[in-house]
């Protein structure tokens, strides 16, 4: 520590003590590594804008070929074709994008609900020792991995010939429904963290007035931990529309604004990653077309998680 | 009021006891059995995706398989050489340059960043949006400012490896974040009262204290980089590569993208190659989470 320097000087009105300190090469060095902190902290909003900056350049590139009202009122998606047939209405993987997920949200809420409410409320601790991580483990498997899954199971075993059901090769039935398990974890453990921290005296209370189990799990617990709840279903939905690879493999490349879970259909995200591998040249509008469906993408994820990060914040500030 | 009147009070009331109702009971069966039917799906699932991959790949895995090179026309002499090595650059790239960016963002915003300031309520709340972006956007980020425009590097692997650590640095900086949040404030104050500065600290105090949760966390952010095939496909990783990458700037393929190309063939013998591949990307993903695990029985410290 410094020492203060004491530069007395007597004068009329008495003593005066210059208290300011001296920086030393310690207190320098503190300061550096602060600043060095700073800057390593301030790169992860440095890395926000250029994610922002690279979309919205292009993106506006590209209004500037195609009229806003083509592309977000199209139905027709076709920017690869050659003249007349080239159409960039990108209403039909913005419906992919909705069906797919609601598909997977339609497999993954009651299952992950139910997930979240047995490891908060019934399982026993060993019980929990083992399901918890093989839910992780669950997370953890590669998308790819659920891709192929589905591709080469799901699909022919499962759909085709155990149900019968004549679902194409590619088919948004089977991408959906893996999508499903694939975030079933994710709203499963957000769900779970939002109902084990409603506080026991609750429960309790409950209890006391002789209510059952099921009483306090559906009516106490679920309803207190609702704003948490509905953050996992957003997460889980962020997720499910930012999915990218499993829909390439399995859902096909197909822009479908059909209803037949049985069809083809392609997302944004799939999109994306199916355009930017060809050799495409930069600054053509197929290549500024991956950035704007990237930067609507990112709207869409942007708001989703905007509000899911709010619900949490919600009951953690009224339990915690 | 008479001692009479008080017991004849008590009389009228009567004691409810509720007894759960035959309908309660019914209800509570059927609700434990859809529990346990979801959570029996969800290992079912799992189970269903390992015994997939691991029937149809089994017959793959051999030590040619790990070795070979890929070939485009004949399955039966494809491998994933190439791969691997792509993959392995890819976690090391990645490891040193998120380790310290992560680590210095979770030591400023728990030791240094005053909660009040505008600024590092920003840092914090971006940082929470940062998580929750898609992964393929990453990708566009890297296509649009590392492979072309400003750093105009081409798709190699260094533009890979850090399109892969700007997607992963944020959940190393929450999980260290919650490591170093952990290590009690008395020790802080121990090591303050003892005439240590702020730097002192936390170099020879906290991040001791926090390096088991800090390594579990980067153990299992790398194993999620290295699991990812969106970003990397925008990015312009290469297919079948016959060869090692040989610097930085060299182009290169990794284990996911070689899943993913095998994937999309019409000859099914080479989908077959997809499982192989996938059976040595898991194995080496399991390695990665026992390390996690045992590093975080072994170091985790109880205060």
């Amino acid at each position: 520590m410094a020492e203060p320097r004491l530069a007395a000087s007597s004068g009329a009105q008495g003593v005066r003590v210059d208290l300011t300190r001296t920086p030393t090469a310690r207190s320098r060095f503190e300061g550096g590594i602060r600043i060095a902190l700073f800057a390593a902290a301030a790169l992860s909003v440095v890395v926000t804008l250029l994610i922002v900056g690279s979309l919205l350049f292009e993106t506006i590139e590209f209004l500037g070929e195609v009229p806003v009202g083509d592309y977000l009122f199209g139905t027709k998606w076709s920017p690869t074709f050659a003249g007349e047939q080239q159409s960039f209405g990108v209403l039909p993987l913005v419906w992919g994008t909705i069906y797919l997920t609601l598909i997977a949200l339609a497999v993954a809420i009651p299952l992950g609900l139910l997930c979240a409410v047995y490891l908060s409320e019934y399982a026993p601790r060993r019980v929990r020792k083992v399901v918890k991580p093989v839910l992780e483990v669950l997370a953890g498997v590669p998308t790819i991995v659920f891709g192929y899954f589905a591709l080469t199971f799901f699909t022919p075993d499962v759909l085709q010939d155990a149900l019968g059901i004549g679902v194409g090769v590619f088919n948004g039935l089977s991408a959906g429904i893996i999508m499903g398990l694939l975030v079933l974890p994710t709203i499963a453990s957000v769900a779970e963290d939002a109902m084990s921290a409603v506080p026991a005296s609750l429960r309790e209370g409950a209890f006391g007035l002789g209510a059952s189990k099921l009483q306090v799990s559906l009516r106490i617990v679920f309803p207190a931990a609702l704003s948490g709840i509905v953050a996992a279903l957003i997460l889980g939905a962020s997720r499910a529309i930012g999915e990218t690879v499993l829909v390439l493999v399995a859902g096909g490349q197909t822009p479908n604004l059909g209803l037949n879970p049985t069809e083809s259909y392609q997302t944004m995200a799939a999109f994306i990653a199916a355009q930017a591998r060809g050799d495409i040249p930069t600054g053509s509008v197929e290549f500024l077309t991956i950035f704007a469906v990237g930067f609507t993408l990112f709207a869409m994820t942007l708001l989703l998680n905007a509000v899911s990060i709010r619900l949490v914040r919600r009951y953690r500030q009224v339990y915690e | 009021m008479t001692g009479a009147q008080i017991a004849a009070a008590a009389r009228r009331q009567t004691t409810v006891i509720p007894r759960a109702s035959r309908g309660d009971t019914w209800a509570g069966r059927l609700f434990q059995a859809l529990m346990f039917a979801a959570i029996g799906l969800a290992f079912l699932g799992l189970g269903a995706i390992i015994y997939d991959f691991a029937r149809d790949g089994a017959a793959v895995v051999t030590w040619e398989f790990i070795t070979r090179f890929p070939s485009r026309v004949v399955p039966d002499r494809a491998g994933i050489q190439s791969a691997i090595v792509g993959t392995v650059y890819l976690m090391l790239i990645c490891a040193v340059l998120v380790i310290p960016l992560g680590v210095m963002t979770a030591v400023y915003l728990e030791e240094y960043a005053d909660a009040n300031r505008w600024y590092n309520r920003l840092i914090e709340v971006n940082i929470q949006n940062l998580a929750g972006v898609p992964s393929v956007v990453y990708g566009i980020l890297g296509l649009a400012f590392i492979v072309r425009g400003p750093l105009g590097m081409g798709p190699v692997l260094l533009a890979g490896g850090i399109t892969l650590t700007l997607l992963v640095l944020p959940v190393v900086i929450i999980v260290a974040r919650e490591a170093i949040r952990a290590v009690p404030s008395s020790i802080r104050e121990g090591s303050l009262a003892l005439g240590a500065t702020h730097w002192q600290t936390i170099w020879k105090q906290v991040l001791p204290g926090s390096i088991a949760g800090i390594a579990t966390g980067v153990i299992l952010a790398l194993s999620r980089a290295i699991g990812e095939t969106a970003p990397l496909l925008v990015v312009g990783a290469g297919v079948s590569l016959r060869f090692n990458p040989e610097g930085l700037d060299s182009s290169f393929t990794a284990l996911p993208i070689q899943i993913f190309a095998w994937t999309q063939d019409p000859n099914q013998a080479f989908v077959a190659r997809a499982a192989g591949a996938i059976c040595v990307l898991m194995v080496i993903l399991l390695a990665m989470n026992s390390v996690a695990i045992w590093l975080r029985n072994r170091y985790e410290q109880k205060w």
